[in-house]
Formats: structure tokens, C-alpha cells, sequence
């Protein structure tokens, strides 16, 4: 990846392609937080590259103004994977959906995480199929009435982390369209992040499923109903911070503060470069209205990448045996015939 | 006195259980006949399942191969000699022998146990089943055992080294020198003295066991042929695509990417390609096909050169993928080793059904280029061109070799790198005080610009929505639309003005035209030849280009009285060329999971040359 610093502002992420959200969807938010993120990370434009599949969300490519690619239905990890592949020198992000990335590009999502791709994932989810025109996806609610589901849906809703840290994706983590400034810092980390980095971002679909996060995300009660994972602190949230985490083993439990009977050693403290993610999976079980929902980081641990470790291959092969295409054409039993006479 | 005969074409098939080192024996047949500079063509057949029973007739591997004085196309329709290891390799095989043909059978393997588990209640050697033909009975795996039995080694591994002692006999009978083997078990063994040792022990007894037991009255030496000067060596068409591409690669100065989920039989091409990374060449084995081909347009789309392999089903999965990489006018070759189907099939056996799959299998007007291979050897040139059609018309091309040409072998004249085409790419650069279009085209061939990632001032966003003309912006205008595709259909059509014209082997006009494509080659090829040496107005025509069809194929149709085509499917090629040229081509079509054989086709030939009218009488 070049490091060669320039100066760019969030204009310069801007392409020339007029933005056809329906007016009020999360997804502008998000491609305003990518658009001020990357000039941050002082790489030049013409290095960075965005992978969609297809999806509201996955028109994002048109609208940033450095090189793209608008791909196929759930197909965007294997383009991006290619690409890194091939190209290691690129910084690749891929931008997908819940029904993109976990219905019909769930394989691809967990190949590239246990990989360890240095690929930067964001899933948009807003529980909905938001270009078919609201039908269920596979992370809505058990019961949901929706196009596609007049009496009810009957699927059990899969959970992205969890299915982000079966993979063991290296960094895990998720935020949300309307707190605009925990999702820059958590994009930021992100695209700092060395491999795999998988983010969760709650969207607000106001045609097919307004409203969807609001029992926990909602301004007036966010606080209370969520809490923010940071590294070494124990979870503490609420308004007045008087409410944490404890763990017995892997079940966790709601304390008051302010309970005499709490020793602070019990509390849970986040450790988000866990190896094990047991613990980060069981935060993501962490669901309102009984517990905080996390957002942040829930898991950043380091592991050989993929495309690093391709490279590697090759250079060590190049020292052992120089490229000879002569010898290799020859390779086996050859043998002369000559001219007669 | 044993007599020495001389013959010009003589096809020997191998065959035993899987355990029996079959394929082993054959290679080394094959490689001796090459060294001593007959013309050889081989095929080796598996059993299907990985482990059937021993001594079952389902596990029963063989190795066929054909060598002769003269330039030869296939290996054979039917074996000459039959070299059986046990009942269950005679069973499996007699059928296809003619009569006379010459049966040398491991004798010390037809017992009860081994007779029961081949279905025999009698032994074929005692019932007089086999009265037609020349059999031998050879107790090899006893004589086997006699050479070593010294060596110390255990009896598991004397008995891995009888298929040497039946190849030291086979030798004998055909004239063959045993040093070119003796060497080579050395270099294998090399860690192993007593296993080279043992080997090369019993590939001498078996060949003096031939000139002592006066067993035959007769061998036979088959002269070299007349082939072109130049270093050869044998090669399958797997090995050959591998190669080929290697060389563009080195030929371009493009890195290689391959994309690939095994499958038979294409797996061997991932096989080979994961060896070179010395060349830089990047083989990732994808979770399954979709991802194979999405990670190679992706690789294309940052400037590598983008190949991708399967089979028939996974083809079929790469469809929507293949579409995408039609639609961004990428450089892609998708390499299409075809079996017999639908679904699953027959997966070690060949077809050549996947051809109006390769040209319409995606949703709208999709155009692709399509190429064929005719030999195991042409795997190489094809895999070039497909790569050099790829990159002058930004277009993916779809490469269908088959299970035939991918396992077959013959022997490949080596190029020199240094002498091999060159294929010139130019990566898009940014002009100053232009606006980049990534739609743009060249005047002549239609193909867009191909800019990759990293280059400043070019940066672009590819997608899979209707693009406008020039711009690539999203475009959802019906006229726009329309004119796009046409220009799609366009670029491809004008690939035939950068292909070679059809060559007709023959009279450039006649009776009779045998049209053909793919692996099918050596069969209609040698039946050809041998109606012209008869006197017969026939000529041929292979077809290595299959879309867009070489420019003057057209005329060549109107030229006979009678066009036939032969294909390994019910006529896809066949019902292209009848649309396309309002030509009545007349097919044969046979689907039995095996190549053509040269008699069929004699016999077909025949038949229909002497149905046809001559031309004189028009
Ligand atoms: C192969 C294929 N199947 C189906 C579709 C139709 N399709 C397009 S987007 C989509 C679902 C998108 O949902 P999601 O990923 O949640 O994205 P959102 O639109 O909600 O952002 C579907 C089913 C398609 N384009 N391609
Ligand atoms: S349908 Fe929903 S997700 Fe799609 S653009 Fe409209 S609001 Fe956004």
C-alpha cells in the first residue's frame, strides 16, 4: 500500500455521479463518513478501490471518485480478493448488504475472512431487501411481515458478527448510520487494520423498514440501550454511566453501579485483542431490550494475510529457481529428431 | 528362430488393476517409442471411482498407446495387443479387441479369488471364449517374484514391481532398448538403490523372458517416423494449457492469475500452474467456481492476465460471472475442459456438449469469443491465441478443450521462448487535459481501453448496469442500449479479421467436406487420409476458431457437394453453421463418452461419399 502523503479532502472523494438514494436513507450518511475518512488515511485516490455487489447499497461505487467496480449479486468479495491479489499495492474495500453478503454471498463473506484478504468489508444492514423492494432478508426478525412475507417470516435471523468471528475474521466490528462519529472512528480503524476487516453498519432503510434499530438507537435513549466498546475499560453505559457489564464465564448480566454489594473486579473489561473470540461472540449475543446493544470494535487481532503471504511464496520461489520458461518447456524426457541426410 | 516383422502401426493398450503401476508402464512405453523417433499417441483411462475393490472390473486403470512409422492423429481405435494383469483387466477390454489381436495375460492371476471378483464362473483360458485370438499366458507375478527374491525386499513391494517385468516382455516383442527406462527408474528411485535396483531387475527379466521361453515365434519393429526436426516431448492438453500460458505471461510481461475450484478432469491445470511460482504466476484454488471467475476478473481488472479452468458444471456456474466480464470488456480466458453431462455425467469421460453453452449460456445478447484446441498438443497454441484474442479485443474467451485432448498425450515440438509470438499490452495512460473515457473505442477493433487501478488520473468506476456509449456512465436509455449492443456484437465479429482463414487439408473443393472441431481431429483426420489414398474425393476441415468463424468459411462450404460434420454431441456446431450459412451440413453424432474411432469413420465416409453426387455430374 503507497504512503506517499497528500493532502485530500472529503470533495476529492466526491465523483461526478449524481446520488440516488431515496431521500432520508442511511446510506448517505455512510458514504459521507467513507468520503471524510479516507482523505485522513493519506493515500492517493488513484489507489484505492471499491467493490460492490448489488443492492441500494452497492451503488456507493458510482458515487466516490476513485476507482470502482459495481459487480454481481453477492459475487463482490471474489472481485476484491482477485484484485488484492493481484494487486497488493491497492487499498481494496468492499461495500455490500445483509442480503448481498449473507444470502447469496454468505460463502464468499466467509472465505475471504478466514482468509485474511486485507480487505476492507462493509455491510450495510438494514434488515430488508432494499432494491427488490422489501421482501425479508436473512438478518430480519423471526415473525417479520414483509413483502415476501405476509403471515409472518419463518427464517431465523443469522447475526453478521457471528458469523464474521466463526470466520475469524482479524477485525470485527460494528457501528451505526446515525452516530456519525463513532462510524468514522470505527472506518478509520478499519482501514488501518492489517487484513480482513469486516464492519457491521446498522442503515436505516426508510421505505422497506424505517425504523428497524430505533428500539436501541434511537437519540433519545441511545445511551442507555447501547454501550461503547473500548479496549481496557470495563462496559459501562446509561446516561449517568451507572450500569455495566458482568461475566460469569459466558453469561452476562446487567449491574447497577451504584450496588454496594459489586466488587469491580467482576466487571466485564473489553479486550478486543482476545485471540479466542468466545468472548466477542458472546457480546454480540448481547441483544435489546435486555442488554446494551455494543457497537465499536469486538475483535483486532493480527494474523499472515493472505495476499502478503502470495507474495511471499513467489519471492522465496524466485530465489530457489530463477524463472526459466526454456527449462521448464523441457522439463521431462525430451528428445531430437533430425533432419534426414 | 524367432522372426522379425515389420510393421508400420502397431497400438498396444496396458491394463490392470489401479494398484498395477499401469499408467507407469505405459508413460515409459510411450517415451521409448519417441526417443527411438516413432510417431506416439496416448490415452490413459481411469476408473471412476477412487477406490474400487482390487481385482474388480470398475478398478481396472489402463493405458493405450499408439506408435508408428508415419505421422499419426489418435491412438488408436483398437488395441492391437493386450496386456491383461488380471481377469478383471481381461474382462473390462475384451470387447474391445478385434479378432486376432494379441492377448498376453499375467497367468498366475487367474484363480478362483481373482476369476470370481471379474464375474468369470469358468476361466476365460480354459473355456475357449478367447479361441479368436492370440493369447499368451505368462506367469508373471510368479517370475516376478523368482527374479527378487533375493533382493530383501518386502513382498508387498516385489509385487509393485511386475508391471516393469511386463514392460521388460513388451519391449522384447516390439524391438524397444530398455536403457532409456533403466535410466529413469534410477533418477526416480534415486534415494532407493534397492528399489531402483529391483525394478531395473525385473524389467531385464521380463525382456530376456521374451527372448528365451520361445514363447513367440515372432517381433516386430516398427521404424521412426519422418517427423519435423526440432526437440520434442510428450504432453497432455492439461499440461499443454498450462504451458502455453506461462508463455504468455512471459511473452506479455503480465503477471499470470488463476482462478480455479477442482474439477475433473481440469483439476491437473491448477496442478501445474501452482508449481510456477517462480514465474510470479498466482494460482488461487477459490471456494468454488463463482469465486474462481470472480477473483480472475478482478485480477484482469487490475491489469494481470485473468485465466480461469473448470468442467462442464462449473462452467455452468461461472455464467452470470462470464456475463459481467462481457459486459465491462475485460481480458478474461475461461478455460472449459469439457465431460460428459448433463449435470454430474460421466466426469472421466469426454464430450464435446458444452459448445452452445460456451456461446449463448447467459442471460441477454452476451457475446464471447470461442476457440477449440484439435490436439493435445495445439492446447498450447490455443491457449496463446485465446489469451492474445483476450487481450488486442478486451473480450473474455471461452477455450473448450475436452477430457480427450486434457489426458490424452502426443508428442510437442519444444519452441524456443525466445522465438514465440509477441503479444503486445498497453495499460491505458492518463493525457493531460483529457476527460478519460473508459468506453472509448479503437476505430479498428472496437476494444476499450484497458485502465487498471494505481494509474493516476484515470480512475473510473466499472459496473454491470448498461453503460452509455463512450462515457461508461449508467445509462438506462433504450437507444443507447441498443446501439450497445450491437457495438458488443460488432467487437466480436471482428475478431475474424485477426484470425487465420480456414485451411482445408485436401482438394479446396469435391464431393465430400468432413468438417470437425475440437478433439475429434485425429479420428476424422486419418479417415480422411486414408479415403484420399484410396482415391476418394474427400477433404477436411477443422475448426479451431468457433466464434466468430474464420472469414472464409463460408465459401469453403459452398465449394462440396456434401458437408458432414461429426461431433461428440447431438450437432452444436452443426446448428451454428446451418443458421449462420444456409449450408445443409449433415451431422453424426455419437455420445458415448468416447472419442471417435478411425473406422467409424472410414465407414461413415464411405457410405456417404458413395450416396453424394460427384461434382462432374452437376
Ligand atoms: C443473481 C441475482 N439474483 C437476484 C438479484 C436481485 N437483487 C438485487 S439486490 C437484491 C437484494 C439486496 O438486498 P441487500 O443486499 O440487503 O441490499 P439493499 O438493497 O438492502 O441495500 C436482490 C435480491 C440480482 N440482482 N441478481
Ligand atoms: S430502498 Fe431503502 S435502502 Fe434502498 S435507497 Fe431507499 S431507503 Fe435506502
Amino acid at each position: 500500500m503507497s504512503t506517499t502523503a497528500v493532502k485530500l479532502t472529503r470533495k476529492d472523494m466526491v465523483s461526478d455521479q449524481e446520488v440516488r438514494w431515496c431521500p432520508g436513507c442511511g446510506d448517505y450518511a455512510i458514504l459521507s463518513q467513507i468520503q471524510r475518512a479516507l482523505p485522513e488515511l493519506g493515500i492517493p485516490r488513484e489507489n484505492i478501490v471499491f467493490v460492490s455487489g448489488i443492492g441500494c447499497s452497492s451503488r456507493l461505487p458510482y458515487y466516490m471518485s476513485t476507482y470502482g467496480f459495481h459487480s454481481i449479486h453477492g459475487r463482490a468479495p471474489t472481485l476484491a480478493s482477485g484484485l488484492k491479489m493481484a494487486r497488493p499495492d491497492l487499498h481494496v474495500w468492499v461495500i455490500t448488504g445483509d442480503g448481498d453478503g449473507l444470502s447469496i454471498g454468505a460463502n464468499h463473506l466467509l472465505h475471504a475472512m478466514r482468509r485474511n484478504v486485507d480487505l476492507k468489508i462493509i455491510l450495510f444492514n438494514n434488515q430488508i431487501y432494499g432494491l427488490t423492494k422489501g421482501q425479508y432478508s436473512p438478518t430480519s426478525e423471526f415473525g417479520k411481515k414483509t413483502k415476501s412475507s405476509p403471515y409472518g417470516n419463518i427464517d431465523h435471523p443469522i447475526r453478521p458478527l457471528s458469523v464474521a468471528l466463526a470466520a475469524e475474521a482479524t477485525f470485527v466490528a460494528r457501528t451505526i448510520d446515525r452516530d456519525t462519529k463513532h462510524m468514522q472512528q470505527v472506518l478509520l480503524r478499519a482501514a488501518r487494520h492489517h487484513g480482513t476487516a469486516f464492519v457491521e453498519v446498522y442503515q436505516n432503510c426508510v421505505i422497506f423498514n424505517d425504523g428497524a434499530f430505533d428500539e436501541f438507537a434511537d437519540k433519545a435513549w441511545r445511551t442507555e440501550r447501547t454501550v461503547l466498546l473500548e479496549h481496557g475499560q470495563p462496559l459501562v453505559f446509561g446516561a449517568q454511566r451507572d450500569k455495566a457489564i458482568r461475566a460469569s464465564g459466558v453469561r452476562p448480566e446487567v449491574v447497577r453501579l451504584d450496588d454496594p454489594a459489586l466488587r469491580r473486579e467482576e466487571l466485564l473489561v473489553h479486550d478486543e485483542q482476545r485471540e479466542d473470540p468466545t468472548l466477542a461472540m458472546m457480546l454480540d449475543r448481547m441483544t435489546s431490550p435486555e442488554f446494551p446493544v455494543p457497537l465499536g470494535v469486538f475483535r483486532s487481532v493480527q494474523r499472515p494475510v493472505y495476499d502478503e503471504l502470495m507474495e511471499q511464496q513467489i519471492r522465496q520461489a524466485r530465489l530457489r529457481q530463477p524463472p526459466d520458461l526454456d527449462a521448464i518447456f523441457r522439463e521431462g524426457d525430451s528428445w531430437e529428431i533430425k533432419r534426414e541426410g | 528362430m524367432v522372426e522379425r516383422k515389420e510393421l508400420s502401426r502397431v497400438t498396444i493398450r496396458f491394463s490392470g488393476d489401479s494398484g498395477d503401476g499401469m499408467q507407469l508402464a505405459g508413460t515409459h512405453f510411450t517415451n521409448t517409442s519417441a526417443l527411438i523417433g516413432n510417431d506416439v499417441s496416448s490415452l490413459p483411462a481411469f476408473p471412476a471411482e477412487i477406490r474400487a475393490p482390487a481385482g474388480s472390473v470398475p478398478g481396472v486403470s489402463s493405458f493405450q498407446i499408439s506408435f508408428a512409422n508415419e505421422d499419426i492423429f489418435t491412438p488408436g481405435d483398437q488395441p492391437d495387443v493386450l496386456v491383461a494383469m488380471n481377469p478383471a483387466a481381461l474382462a473390462a477390454n475384451l470387447q474391445d479387441l478385434p479378432r486376432g489381436a494379441t492377448i498376453i495375460v499375467n497367468s498366475d492371476e487367474f484363480h478362483a479369488a481373482s476369476l470370481k471378483k471379474a464375474s468369470y464362473a469358468v476361466s476365460p483360458l480354459e473355456d475357449g471364449s478367447l479361441a479368436g485370438f492370440r493369447v499368451f499366458e505368462v506367469p508373471i507375478t510368479s517370475m516376478n517374484e523368482r527374479t527378487l527374491a533375493e533382493t530383501g525386499l518386502t513382498s508387498q513391494e516385489v509385487v509393485r514391481c511386475k508391471n516393469f517385468f511386463a514392460l521388460g516382455l513388451m519391449y522384447w516383442l516390439f524391438n524397444r532398448p530398455t536403457e532409456p527406462t533403466l535410466r529413469l527408474i534410477a533418477e526416480k528411485f534415486g534415494r532407493r538403490q534397492d528399489l531402483a535396483n529391483a525394478n531395473q531387475l525385473a524389467l531385464k527379466a521380463g525382456h530376456a523372458f521374451g527372448e528365451t521361453a520361445e514363447m513367440f515365434s515372432e517381433h516386430y519393429v516398427v521404424r521412426p517416423a519422418n517427423l519435423e526436426p526440432g526437440t520434442y516431448r510428450n504432453i497432455t492438453g492439461n499440461s499443454a494449457i498450462a504451458l502455453g500460458c506461462l508463455a504468455v505471461s512471459q511473452i506479455t510481461g503480465l503477471p499470470l492469475f488463476y482462478g480455479s475450484y477442482p474439477i475433473t478432469p481440469a483439476s491437473e491445470i491448477l496442478h501445474e500452474l501452482s508449481r510456477f511460482k517462480q514465474f510470479g504466476v498466482k494460482t488461487f484454488q477459490a471456494e468454488d467456481e463463482i469465486a474462481a471467475i470472480g477473483s480472475t476478473i478482478g485480477a484482469a481488472f487490475g491489469g494481470a492476465l485473468g485465466l480461469t479452468g473448470t468442467s462442464g458444471p462449473g462452467f455452468a456456474l461461472k455464467g452470470e460471472a462470464l456475463g459481467m466480464a462481457v459486459m465491462t470488456e475485460l481480458p478474461l480466458v475461461v478455460v472449459n475442459v469439457q465431460r460428459a453431462g448433463p449435470s454430474t455425467g460421466m466426469p472421466t469421460r469426454t464430450e464435446q456438449a458444452d459448445l452452445l453453452q460456451a456461446m449463448f449460456g447467459r442471460n441477454g445478447e452476451s457475446p464471447v469469443a470461442v476457440v477449440a484446441p484439435a490436439t493435445p498438443a495445439d492446447c498450447f497454441n490455443m491457449a496463446v491465441e485465446a489469451f492474445r484474442i483476450a487481450l488486442r479485443h478486451m473480450t473474455p474467451v471461452v477455450l473448450l478443450s475436452d477430457g480427450y485432448l486434457a489426458n490424452g498425450s502426443e508428442p510437442w515440438r519444444i519452441p524456443n521462448a525466445a522465438d514465440l509470438p509477441r503479444i503486445d499490452v498497453q495499460h491505458a495512460e492518463a493525457r493531460p487535459g483529457e476527460v478519460f473515457r473508459p468506453y472509448a473505442r479503437d476505430p479498428e477493433s472496437l476494444a476499450r481501453p484497458w485502465a487498471v487501478p494505481g494509474t493516476p488520473g484515470l480512475e473510473h468506476r466499472l459496473g454491470t448496469l448498461e453503460k452509455e456509449d463512450g462515457s461508461g456512465k449508467v445509462s438506462y436509455d433504450g437507444e443507447n442500449h441498443h446501439r450497445m449492443v450491437l457495438l458488443r456484437a460488432e467487437k466480436i465479429a471482428r475478431i475474424a479479421q485477426d484470425v487465420p482463414p480456414q485451411e482445408v487439408w485436401g482438394a479446396e473443393e469435391g464431393r465430400v467436406l468432413v468438417l470437425g472441431w475440437g478433439s475429434t481431429f485425429g479420428a476424422l483426420r486419418s479417415a480422411v487420409q486414408r479415403h484420399r489414398r484410396e482415391g476418394r474425393s474427400v477433404s477436411h476441415a477443422h475448426l479451431r476458431y468457433l466464434n466468430p468463424f474464420p472469414a472464409n468459411l463460408g465459401q469453403i462450404l459452398g465449394r462440396f457437394e456434401r458437408v458432414w460434420l461429426p461431433e461428440i454431441n447431438l450437432g452444436q456446431l452443426a446448428l451454428l453453421l446451418r443458421a449462420r450459412f444456409l449450408v445443409d451440413v449433415r451431422g453424426y453424432n455419437r455420445v458415448a463418452g468416447r472419442p471417435f474411432g478411425i473406422n467409424e469413420i472410414y465407414e461413415q465416409i464411405g457410405q456417404l461419399y458413395d450416396a453424394a453426387p460427384s461434382p462432374q455430374v452437376r
